[in-house]
């Protein structure tokens, strides 16, 4: 083998960054193949970065060279060409995951994608599955399992195919130590049935540490150190990596670094009873029991260990003791009170901080402990005071005045428990504190802890994953499940177990506890699989199985359309959104004026006046109100609202008629509404001149005018709002709502982090938009047939034309609108960006260009050039010509075969912008 | 009591605090009651204007030529001259809204008193237009030959005149109710978006369950929210109703604005609780967004801010009287347009505070359930 094989990895001088925040500062770097690497150092240091590269899941930044698999990552068709071979899990549980998928969804999705058969994908995920111990829970939604088990589950959608390289980012993060233990496990047996294969796992669990065969320490985007476990312990003369790692950073880092000593607990004399008294704490969700029994007394000033995977019931115990949560049975008491939620003043003794960073980032550091310090009552006199002294305390004065979104993780940490601790509770609560902070941070965090505890004798209750915190608490309670199993002080647990550490000591306990699961993970050794001989394609099935792989676009599709109709916002949206809204504009859109009211003020009462006002009482517009007396009660009426017209007839009008003088009659219009108005106007003069030819007509046998207007109203003979519009509106919401949906079915994989599949996987930009594409054009077409029995049924307005063509054209034009979703989506990156985005980037021009108002022939300049481009434009056409017209196919072929066009070029410019790897 | 009104007090100043800092967002509510306004004014149109028509002339006569060269801007473009032919095609094809058919011997019949007749083919899928437009091609053509015939020494006698008098807006200039209409629909759309979000952003970052371990209860922090976005919109309302309408888009309004602001902050009351209302069931805010085009939409257009109230069926204007919009709307084109005083009114006044109880008692179970 060449020397260039031996490096799985290489980097050369790579720099990288986001924006201000420099990432990756000319790193260089060559890990050994064939070996299980272990990438060390707290969070934010570069190591995601760094693996983001390496898997091609990131565009290669300006400086440096990285190979990987002997060849350029910057080369498209090298990434084209290894991108398969690697199995990249990302940070976070279950990043690649769907939640809403089932596991054996999720699995099967991977199958397909690496173009597994039927067959094939059974073998393997029943092994995998059954290796893990997720085979029993095939049918649970992913979002469902157990921190541990969603990794477990990544793990197996990355080796669905037998990749040469695995990423790990950070895999056992929230994971309880059985968990993973088991997933060590399970990663070193891949390693024997495939030892060709290399494998880089970042982590900043320490203790893990140990378990690799080579060691890269990184530190603010640089390597710190390399080697193996032993070579760095030696190197650095410490006992153990945690302390290694210290040493290894620069001089300035370590200073203020010491080693951190817990002192005995010493109960002040004047302490009767215990701090928190648990006694059979229970919590049912439904049949769900997330807290089971649980029991315990915590005496004051002591600090007291909670440790436990996720979702093992550790916050739902916190949220009981805080009074968030009521017991289901059993009582927690504190201070010998039994615990009320509906009383607030107990509130006031605990401090609480919870897992995730819960200040307000909108707020200034000094207006964040100002705002918890005025609801925890402190007197506003000694607000300002008390601010001043957690401040200097917490180390907190040069960043008083920015926003906390900026600080690093360890500042923000030291910020919460400030604003828990400032209006000096007995009682701290602490939800993982220290989670992704840096070793030297989290100690100088537990020097604040440890003081808050001995010297103000605050009693502390804190939730850790990291056992050698779990080592300086006083006593700790191991959960499971639910359960407590066992709780005392960590070194008697050590001890009871005949263990060496803590964690074994905590394994024993969760086996005894749970001894299905722990068998049944029980790994099955595989033999190692054949490699099967593929034989080449050539030419365009080559270029179809590499671009546009047929089974690869179904399987994508068959993936969107599970997760869409698992979410009843936005499947509602998308077969009864257009509905809704068509209900709503055919009720609400009528320019059929009906009803109007009005009264007449008739100063004459004479014959030839009364006469007059019944001709307008007639007619099926108005709704004659009770008369108008004088001009006060006319301005009042109108004033009101009480009638929208006023007909006033003038004195001698009779008589002036008569005579020839042209008496005038005075409408007055309520002109609030101009739209309305100007319609009442049309009525009045078409009533006026009917009035005028019935006069004729009686005298002289002739009609009255000059000329005869004869208005031919084509297509629409009763000029009704509804067949007008009901051919507009159809296109518009067909338009709107499927942009809308496929946009956000990509941006949401973005915000959501699942896009990652479409980077490291073999799917091609094509199938990945085409896929996600069709269940919405099939939707859209459901949404379509209920819109037209509804136009046809419920509205009355029939189809008079060819409706086989009206689906044809609609079916084009729905993959369009779906495609112009699909570009909204390519140029943002948040949810809700791309909703406005899209409704106001499709409402936009097809209401002002499009012919809706005034025909596209008439508009000049750019408006002309939106509306014919405009797909809108040819549809207004096509159903207006189809619903009013009674048009067939042949009269539309130009709009219809203008809709065609559009389509590959659309669909083009979609999947060129649409990225194929993250930059 | 005391630390209750002074909790609602600094978490709604927090509200403000964080809302001054979203750049993005204040954008938008200065956009919306600035620029937008403006941009409506200029954009609002009569019913009809640049609609296009063929003229088949085949009397060429100058009482016909006049006829031809009455329709014009800004209610018309210049007629197009087309063929006989050509007419079914190209309405099919829908280039004109109106195509009119001059017939031989036009201006000689006319004179003979034969009353001769013109064709006007309207093309009536484009409903507001076609309706209005027939009727002003109805006056200029009837304007247009009496003025041949007087020019031509006829006299025409008439039985009566139409006078028509417009109350409240004389010229029936369309940009006024449009830009009071759209500042209404501002109204409700940030009393929604803005309370929603909050709520959202809280829960979304932690902050709220991080409030629920203070000592604070949730009636506290619904009555927070709701209070600062209030008065962030009715701020917004009143300036823009004063620097903007009134002065700037020069646009008159009739009556007492304290009576309108009023109805402002009784709407906002209601619109606000149902923002938090939406943002319980929405679990993260693109669900928020996709709920408030099914939720806003139909809020406005069947209120009675787009078209006409009375045209709708019978029971949707009665379903419509559940939502504060409604009353809002008969609120604001009552004051506004035409001056309507608080006996003209107080109903709506009422019905508003009465939903909007209900919606916040509602968004209040709503919301504490969420928790």
């Amino acid at each position: 083998m060449s020397e260039q094989q031996d490096y799985v990895v290489r980097l050369n001088g790579v720099s990288m960054s986001y924006g201000k925040v420099q990432a990756l500062r000319n790193l260089s770097l060559q890990i050994p193949a064939r070996t299980f690497v272990g990438l060390i150092g707290p969070d934010g240091v570069g190591k995601s970065s760094m693996l983001s590269l390496v898997t091609g899941a990131h565009a290669m930044p300006e400086e440096g060279e990285l190979t990987v698999l002997g060849g350029d990552m910057r080369s498209k068709a090298h990434r084209d060409l290894v991108c398969p071979k690697i199995a990249y899990m990302p940070q976070g549980l279950g990043k690649n995951l769907y939640f809403t998928l089932t596991v054996e969804e999720n699995l099967q999705f991977f199958a397909g994608l690496f173009g597994h058969n039927q067959a094939e994908a059974r073998k393997r995920i029943d092994r995998l599955t059954k290796s893990t111990g997720l085979y029993r829970f095939l049918n649970r939604p992913a979002g469902k399992l157990s921190g541990g088990m969603k990794q477990k589950l990544g793990l197996c959608c990355s080796l669905i195919h037998d990749p040469d390289l695995l990423v790990l980012d950070e895999p056992t993060t929230g994971v309880d130590p059985l968990a993973r233990r088991q997933f060590w496990d399970l990663v070193d047996n891949v390693r024997i049935q495939q030892p060709q294969m290399s494998v880089i796992v970042a982590t900043a669990y320490m203790d893990e540490a140990q378990r690799f065969d080579w060691l890269v320490a990184m530190d603010d985007g640089q390597v710190l150190a390399t080697g193996t476990p032993k070579e760095l312990l030696e190197r650095t003369g410490q006992p153990n990596l945690d302390a290694a790692f210290i040493k290894l950073l620069p001089e300035e880092k370590q200073a203020g670094h010491k080693d951190l000593i817990v002192p005995p607990l010493e109960i002040p004399s004047d302490t009767t009873g215990y701090s928190i008294e648990a006694n059979g704490l229970t919590k049912r969700f439904g049949d769900f029991t997330a807290v089971d029994h649980v029991s315990f007394q915590i005496r004051r000033g002591e600090i007291f260990g909670f440790l436990g995977s996720n979702g093992c019931g550790k916050t739902t115990t916190m949220r009981m003791l805080t009074g968030l949560l009521t017991p289901t049975e059993g009582e927690a008491k504190l201070f010998g009170q039994k615990l009320d939620a509906e009383n607030l003043e107990t509130r006031l003794h605990i401090g609480y901080m919870t897992q995730l960073f819960s200040l307000y980032n909108e707020l200034t550091v000094y207006q964040n402990l100002q705002l918890y310090a005025r609801l925890c009552r402190i007197p506003e006199k000694e607000i300002a005071e008390r601010i001043e002294g957690m401040i200097n305390r917490f180390g907190l004065n040069e960043i008083r005045n920015t926003t906390p979104e900026s600080l690093p993780l360890g500042m923000k940490q030291r910020l919460s428990l400030a604003a828990a601790a400032i209006h000096n509770p007995d009682i701290l609560i602490l939800d993982e504190p220290t989670s992704g902070v840096d070793p030297v941070a989290r100690d100088s965090f537990w020097e604040l802890i440890i003081e808050l505890s001995r010297r103000d004798h605050v009693t502390i209750f804190i939730t850790t994953h990291f056992m050698n915190e779990a080592e300086r608490c006083d006593r700790i309670s191991l959960m499971h499940a639910g359960r407590s199993l066992a709780c005392d002080a960590p070194q008697k647990l050590v001890e009871e177990r005949k263990a060496k550490t803590l964690e074994e000591a905590f394994i024993g306990y969760l086996e005894d506890a749970d001894p299905v699961s722990a068998a049944s993970d029980k790994l099955e050794n595989a033999e190692p699989e054949p490699v099967k001989e593929v034989k080449p394609k050539t030419g365009l099935a080559k270029f179809f199985d590499k671009y546009f792989n047929l089974k690869r676009v179904a399987t994508c599709c068959w993936r969107e359309t599970l997760e869409l109709m698992r979410d009843p916002i936005r499947m509602t949206l998308a077969t009864f959104g257009a509905v809704i809204l068509m209900l709503v504009m055919g009720y609400g859109i009528t320019l059929d004026v009906e009803d109007l009211k009005f009264a007449v003020y008739d100063e004459d009462q004479s014959l030839t006046s009364i006469h007059y006002a019944q001709n307008i009482t007639g007619s099926i517009y108005f709704k004659e109100m009770p008369p108008v007396h004088s001009l006060d009660e006319m301005e009042n009426r109108l004033r009101e609202g009480d009638v929208s017209l006023v007909v006033q007839i003038p004195m001698n009008f009779g008589k002036d008629v008569q005579r020839g003088a042209c008496p005038q009659v005075a409408y007055w219009i309520d002109g609030a509404d101009p739209g309305r108005a100007e319609t009442i106007v049309g009525y009045v003069e078409g009533i006026h001149s009917l009035w005028l030819n019935e006069q004729n007509q009686r005298a002289n046998g002739a009609s009255a005018g000059l000329f005869d207007l004869e208005t031919r109203n084509r297509y629409n003979p009763d000029v009704k709002s509804l067949p007008a519009m009901v051919p507009c509106v159809m296109p518009l919401l067909l338009l709107m709502i499927p942009a809308i949906l496929a946009a956000l079915a990509i941006v949401r994989e973005k915000e959501m982090g699942s896009i990652i599949n479409l980077y490291v996987t073999p799917l091609s930009r094509g199938e990945f938009m085409i896929g996600k594409q069709l269940p919405y054009i099939f939707f859209s077409m459901i949404s379509f047939v209920i819109l037209l029995l509804m136009s046809v049924f419920l509205f009355k307005v029939p189809i008079k034309g060819s409706t086989a063509t009206l689906f044809l054209a609609l079916f084009l034009y729905t993959i369009i609108t779906t495609g112009m979703g699909l570009l909204a989506s390519s140029v943002t990156k948040s949810q809700i960006a791309v909703i406005f985005l899209t409704m106001i980037g499709t409402m936009l021009p097809a209401e002002q260009y499009c012919g809706l108002i005034n025909p596209v022939s008439s508009l000049q300049g750019g408006g002309r050039l939106i509306g014919e481009l405009y797909p809108t434009s040819h549809m207004f056409t096509i159903s207006r010509g189809i619903f009013n017209k009674a048009l067939e196919f042949g009269d539309l072929t130009s709009p219809i075969m203008k809709l065609l066009i559009t389509i590959p070029i659309l669909l083009t410019i979609c999947i060129l912008l649409q990225k194929k790897q993250e930059s | 009591m005391r630390y209750c009104l002074k909790n609602i007090y600094y978490l709604g100043v927090k509200e403000l605090q964080g809302l001054l800092r979203d750049k993005l967002l204040i954008l938008l509510i200065i956009y919306s009651f600035s620029l937008q306004l403006y941009t409506v004014k200029t954009s609002s149109t009569d019913t009809i204007s640049d609609a296009a028509v063929a003229i088949i002339d085949n009397d060429g006569s100058q009482l016909s030529k006049r006829l031809v060269d009455g329709i014009a801007p800004p209610y018309f473009l210049v007629p197009k001259a087309i063929n006989y032919e050509e007419i079914d095609a190209s309405m099919d094809r829908g280039d004109y809204t109106f195509v009119i058919v001059i017939p031989n011997n036009f201006e000689r019949d006319v004179q003979a008193g034969n009353c001769p007749e013109i064709q006007l083919n309207v093309d009536a899928t484009r409903m507001g237009q076609a309706f209005t437009g027939a009727g002003y091609i109805q006056q200029i053509f009837n304007q247009e030959t009496r003025d041949f015939l007087h020019d031509s020494g006829v006299n025409i006698q008439t039985l009566a005149e139409v006078n028509i008098r417009n109350r409240f807006n004389p010229n029936l200039t369309g940009s006024w109710f449009d830009v009071l209409m759209q500042l209404a629909n501002s109204v409700t759309m940030f009393a929604i978006i803005l309370t929603g979000a909050a709520l959202i952003r809280e829960r979304e970052r932690g902050t709220l369950e991080h409030l629920m371990v203070m000592p604070v209860t949730a009636f506290q922090i619904m009555a927070s929210k709701v209070w600062s976005m209030t008065v962030v919109v009715f701020l917004a309302t009143g300036v823009s109703l004063l620097l903007v309408v009134k002065w700037w888009l020069d646009i008159p309004t009739m009556g007492n604005l304290w009576l309108f602001m009023g109805g402002v902050a009784l709407h906002l009351f209601a619109m606000t609780a149902m923002g938090i209302f939406l943002a319980c069931v929405a679990e993260s805010m693109p669900q928020l967004g996709m709920l408030m085009i099914l939720v806003l939409l139909p809020l406005q257009m069947l209120s009675g801010g787009s078209t006409p109230r009375e045209s709708m069926p019978d029971f949707v204007q009665n379903v419509m009287l559940l939502a504060p919009t409604t009353h809002f709307n008969i609120i604001a084109q009552g004051v506004l347009f035409r001056g309507a005083n608080l006996l003209d009114i107080w109903k709506e006044y009422l019905w508003i505070a009465g939903i909007g109880s209900v919606f916040y008692t509602y968004s209040l179970s709503k919301f504490r359930k969420s928790l």
